[in-house]
């Protein structure tokens, strides 16, 4: 019996792995959709970068670091439990984690999670980081910041101890990616043509939109494995009690955002719409399992209304954000942690305080971080391309490559 | 011998081919060509609007024998009109010698 409950957990759990993974791609899509043409390959390279490289990092020392194995009642904040992954004894069998999954499959599932934080920034910093400048960025922040927030809360550290709830992420991995996509661009600057000189916010339109909504259907589908697994088992109930509310955050999120930026702006805005899906998935993330669907729809409508209007401030703070990335991951990751003291089975206003100290502590946490890491990167490799390759698209200053050579559009 | 070019909306593109071989101008050569004009098309993207000045059109160029040249601005006229700001314009040109590369004959000959 025990055989057969850890082996339909586990293989959840491994399906769970899968879907994780395929996020990866929909990022991929969206960010490149949301850009110009000349800076795909460049947009691709990161993803693929980001993905190898944080899976490789989370096996030397990422994984034993977010998950050292605090004692009970220590308040960890910060412990190594070793370079490199061997399985433990025991580790394969049902003593493991109550059946949920092998060592293994928790190693993998978490080490998809992982990369995700980078693969945030990346869609914010397109079109004119450089690429070396990326990748010391992500080799640091997926091979430690992450880990070491992650270790607070889902490692059984500080946050763990006080309470914090963060069923899968939406402050250990959107708004840790936010706070890094916010400082990042912060430092960088706006991409050219984005500000007039007076300042005004000029259009830069993605150059393939179909493409952006592929990777958004891609990223709803990848969520279900996101918060799907992070039940950490196979739970009937949570399972799927999880997924509607995931789905019914998603739905609510977009159709919020898409009416909302109508009566705004007078148009119906795709990107808007596909933004707004994006804000409900993270909004809902800190609480999928703790919701009723009534609440996940008001979680829903909330964050796909904070994405319209985050968009606007983003754009008012003379920040340059092409893909949203700010928006949907730090601001509604913010709004979905808070909701768990608002809303659903937890509510209350001491889990509400629990929940402020979190993204506050998590928020300091990552801006001085990050900021740290910025300055070591523009101090050695550089952190901008310099203006003549901005203007050529990253693919041919930075690859040498086209992204769509032989490849023309036939207009109407 | 006349070479009229005109530019014309895409959209219109078919049924001005079609009027032409109506009226036996059988070749012709065009391309995709991009302008600026009146015509503005206001845009929205994530919140900020703009309008693009850049105008897709299509150019035509086609070379006849004066007996051809009113049947063609004619036939041109009557299809690619929509009768809105932006149909196009037909510019009339002189030609001073037409040849046939491949028998070498020239003049109205090389035309047909």
């Amino acid at each position: 019996m025990e055989t057969t409950i850890l082996t339909v957990n586990n293989v959840w759990m491994m399906v769970c792995t899968t879907l994780v993974f395929f996020m990866h791609l929909g990022f991929s899509f969206l960010e490149i959709g949301l850009t110009r043409q000349k800076n795909t390959i460049n947009i691709l390279f990161k993803n693929f970068f980001v993905i190898t490289v944080g899976l490789l990092l989370y096996c030397i020392g990422g994984f034993n670091l977010m998950y050292p194995g605090f004692e009970d009642g220590d308040m960890g904040i910060l412990k190594f439990a070793g370079f490199g992954i061997t399985a433990p004894e025991g580790g394969m069998g049902f003593g493991y984690a109550d059946g949920g999954y092998t060592w293994w499959t928790d190693f993998l599932f978490q080490g998809m999670f992982a990369a995700t934080a980078a693969t945030i920034v990346s869609g914010a910093v397109a079109e004119r980081i450089k690429l070396s400048g990326f990748m010391l960025f992500a080799v640091l922040y997926v091979g430690l910041i992450y880990p070491i927030v992650g270790a607070w809360k889902w490692g059984g550290g500080f946050l763990d101890a006080w309470g914090f709830y963060d069923f899968a992420g939406s402050t250990l991995v959107h708004s840790v990616g936010g706070w890094g996509a916010l400082i990042t661009i912060y430092l960088l600057g706006a991409r050219i043509g984005k500000f007039d000189k007076d300042g005004k916010p000029k259009a830069l339109p993605g150059h393939n939109l179909p493409i952006a909504s592929a990777g958004v259907f891609i990223l709803w589908l990848g969520w279900f494995g996101f918060n799907g697994g992070s039940v950490l088992s196979a739970d009937p109930e949570l399972t799927s009690l999880t997924l509607v509310t995931t789905s019914l955050a998603a739905a609510a999120g977009g159709v919020a955002a898409a009416f909302f930026s109508n009566i705004l702006y007078k148009n119906f805005d795709l990107t808007m719409f596909m933004n707004g899906v994006l804000g409900g998935l993270v909004g809902i993330t800190a609480g999928a399992d703790q919701m009723s669907p009534t609440d996940a729809i008001l979680i829903g409508l909330i964050a796909g209304i904070i994405v319209v209007l985050g968009i606007a401030l983003i754009d008012k703070l003379k920040l340059d954000d092409p893909v949203g990335a700010v928006a949907v991951h730090l601001i509604c990751g913010i709004w979905g942690t808070l909701a768990v003291g608002i809303f659903g089975a937890m509510a209350g206003f001491d889990q509400f305080l629990v929940q402020l100290i979190g993204v506050g502590i998590v928020g300091a946490f990552c801006v001085v971080t990050s900021f740290i890491i910025l300055m070591i990167v523009k101090s050695t490799t550089g952190l901008r391309v310099d203006k003549d390759e901005e203007i050529r698209g990253l693919d041919l200053s930075e690859h040498g490559m086209d992204a769509y050579a032989d490849f023309r559009i036939n207009e109407g | 011998m006349k070479k009229i070019e005109a530019i014309i909306r895409k959209s219109k593109f078919d049924d001005v081919k079609k009027a032409l071989h109506s009226v036996e101008v059988n070749f012709f050569s065009y391309w995709d060509v991009t302008g600026v004009g009146n015509e503005k098309e206001g845009h929205v993207y994530r919140g900020i609007s703009y309008s693009t000045s850049e105008i897709q059109r299509r150019y035509l160029s086609i070379v006849v024998s004066e007996p051809f040249v009113e049947k063609t601005i004619n036939a041109i006229l009557a299809t690619a009109a929509t009768d809105k700001v932006g149909d196009g314009k037909i510019f009339i040109l002189p030609v001073e010698e037409a040849y046939r590369i491949r028998t070498g004959e020239k003049g109205n000959e090389s035309l047909n």
